[in-house]
């Protein structure tokens, strides 16, 4: 499976963006005392961030006049949400960037092992599950989270922790993951991806988005399982709290060029900001979010996360949404999830095996 | 007496007038415009019809689950075929058929599929338009259903889909959108009515007064139908001041009877 990728192509490609660009950004950082401007991934974002003074972006409007964030967007990053621990700087140089893309980039290419049954499950330098393949919204950050500073989540309240315990015994009751599809996760029932949203999280693949605006309205349709978010911005009141949604309920609003989005209401089955391990936001979460369009090619997407029952204070992360290729083609998931019956099929076909060789064992004695 | 004359001329006139340019389908009813000029969709809209039932003409009975009783029994409907009947070939009629005496099994509404087009229309549930000069987007409340209709830069459907392929243009008043590239695995509605992957539907929907819109459709597919036909319905704007949809996410639902008999036997 070892060849020379698209993945190595968009690195090679990037690094001609962070060599010509790296004087611009040094400008930047030099005539302000404040933090360096953030880097982003494309040559005009990065040009309209640094010059200091310069007028800010103003996108071009809809027919009803809001500020355009219509078209296709990808938010595939090699940034992740919380800083690693043993990095203590907000900003990589280029150069350790370049080595942290790379060093994902091998990672990617040697997930599957040639010729073994997940090779040919998931080829993901074929069928662009490699990461590297996708428009990538790049930036020289070392998290995505930049409230608390330290670029972590902030630590748990304790009722959190309780939570978590109460979920895992009630998981444990229910027996195996693969006992019955109703214990396996939401995932892999194409019920919902663990990124859906609110907020936008970038994912392994198929991290893309078709935002469409019409009167009264902007649109958000997740590639992933064709999830669709209509967020309204007529200023209609909160949601009634006997309704509550896996995506909770949202209700927008421009502040001058940024779309403006708060949504509760969740139904705490797909929390934020858990891991592997589960955890994360309960059904009292509040998602803030920021969408700001700062060039041609980029919308600024910043998230606040408010949770008391979960974190002792909220969160900020700050991601980009790149400028890439439609269409998005259909995601049905569910109607051919064959995955579920084989696993569920291949568990049931286990456990006869085991119970036939405990039943011979037990003949022959 | 000339002046008689003239105004009733003027009436008559008009009354020839609006004979000659009334088309089926369209009332007269110019719809307020958005930003672009063109007729103003936008909105939360739904059927009310039982034509989710059956599309064609149907009386009230039993529904299939018995246990349910009268909150799951058929209403009766007058259809919304035109002409009454399905042009069936004599075989997809028996397939039809066949469909409807095993639709607790086979229907793909009750496996929470994607509900492809027609019948996405006409389910009992709203459906939204997002209006936009490239792209409008019909969103679903059943299964979260979503078609994107192209309204510049037309193409062939990449690969076959549930909600198909759809391209839009305007036609003075209507949306014409053309649509092809389905999978044969939708159907038409909980009768069993059915067609194939060669279904080619031209939808239209104009405006017919502030909150209702006239829809019809016209159903190609040479496999399964011995002519085109068509089928027409208004569309009801849903007009609560808070009118939004509702999140209808319905795997969870469906999988009990789907994968229920992989479950472990001791898991219950």
């Amino acid at each position: 499976m070892r060849r020379i990728s698209a993945g190595a192509l968009a690195i090679a490609v990037a690094m001609m963006w962070l060599t010509a660009n790296t004087t611009a950004d040094q400008q930047a950082a030099g005539a302000s005392t404040a933090k360096p401007a953030p880097r982003q991934g494309s040559g005009q974002a990065a040009a309209s961030t640094a010059k200091p003074g310069a007028k800010p972006y103003k996108a071009p409007r809809t027919p009803d006049g809001q500020p355009d964030l219509g078209g296709f967007w990808s938010n595939a990053t090699y940034t992740p949400l919380e800083r690693a621990q043993n990095i203590t700087k907000e900003y990589y140089t280029p150069e350790e960037f370049k080595k942290v893309m790379q060093d994902a980039q091998a990672r990617d290419e040697t997930q599957t092992t040639p010729g073994t049954t997940a090779d040919v499950h998931y080829d993901f330098t074929q069928f662009g599950l490699d990461k590297s393949q996708h428009t990538i919204a790049q930036n020289l950050r070392t998290s995505q989270i930049i409230d608390p500073p330290d670029g972590r989540l902030p630590p748990q309240v304790p009722a959190a922790a309780a939570r978590a315990q109460a979920q895992a015994a009630e998981r444990k009751q229910q027996g195996g993951q693969y006992d019955r599809v109703q214990n396996m996760p939401n995932g892999s029932r194409c019920i919902i991806m663990g990124g859906a949203g609110p907020p936008l999280r970038d994912a392994g693949y198929n991290s893309t988005y078709h935002i469409v605006q019409g009167q009264g309205n902007v649109m958000v349709l997740t590639e992933m399982i064709h999830d669709a978010r209509i967020i309204p911005l007529d200023n209609r009141p909160a949601p009634p709290s006997g309704l509550k949604q896996w995506v909770g309920m949202s209700r927008g609003r421009w502040e001058g060029e940024t779309l403006v989005v708060e949504t509760t209401n969740f139904n705490g089955r797909n929390p934020v900001g858990g891991g592997r391990g589960g955890g994360g936001s309960s059904d009292a979460v509040k998602v803030t979010e920021r969408f700001t369009r700062i060039s041609d090619e980029q919308i600024e997407y910043k998230f606040t996360v408010e949770d008391p029952n979960t974190w002792t204070r909220p969160w900020t992360a700050l991601n980009y949404l790149q400028k890439t290729n439609g269409p998005i083609f259909e995601f049905a998931c569910h109607e051919t999830n064959i995955g579920v019956s084989g696993i569920l099929a291949g568990a049931r076909a286990d456990e006869k095996r085991a119970a036939e060789a405990a039943g011979a064992k037990t003949g022959s004695r | 007496m000339t002046k008689r004359w003239f105004v009733g001329g003027a009436v008559l006139a008009g009354a020839l007038f609006l004979l000659a340019t009334s088309v089926p389908g369209q009332t007269g009813y110019k719809a307020p415009r958005t930003g672009d000029g063109k007729p103003n969709l936008n909105g939360i809209w739904q059927a009310m019809t039982s034509a989710h039932w059956d599309v064609e003409a149907h009386p009230a009975a039993a529904g299939p689950m018995w246990e349910l009783g009268a909150q799951f029994a058929i209403q009766g409907g007058a259809g919304i075929v035109e002409g009454g009947q399905i042009p069936y070939t004599p075989e997809a009629l028996k397939k039809k058929r066949e469909n409807f005496a095993n639709r607790t099994k086979l229907d793909p509404e009750i496996k929470c599929y994607l509900p492809g087009v027609p019948r996405a229309m006409y389910m009992p549930y709203p459906f939204q338009i997002i209006q936009n000069p490239k792209y409008i987007m019909i969103v679903h409340e059943f299964a979260g259903a979503v078609r994107t209709i192209y309204m510049d830069n037309h193409t062939d459907a990449p690969a076959p889909s549930w909600m198909g392929w759809s391209n839009g243009k305007w036609e003075g008043e209507a949306l014409v959108v053309d649509t092809k590239g389905y999978l044969d695995s939708t159907w038409f509605d909980r009768a069993g009515n059915h067609h194939s992957d060669e279904l080619h539907t031209i939808e239209r929907f104009s405006a017919r007064s502030p909150d209702t819109l006239n829809y019809e459709v016209t159903i190609n597919d040479p496999k399964t139908f011995t002519r085109t036909w068509k089928m027409s319905l208004p569309l009801y704007r849903r007009v609560e001041p808070n009118a939004q949809l509702t999140e209808y996410r319905c795997v969870e639902f469906s999988e009990e009877m789907l994968y229920g008999h992989l479950k472990k036997k001791t898991s219950e």
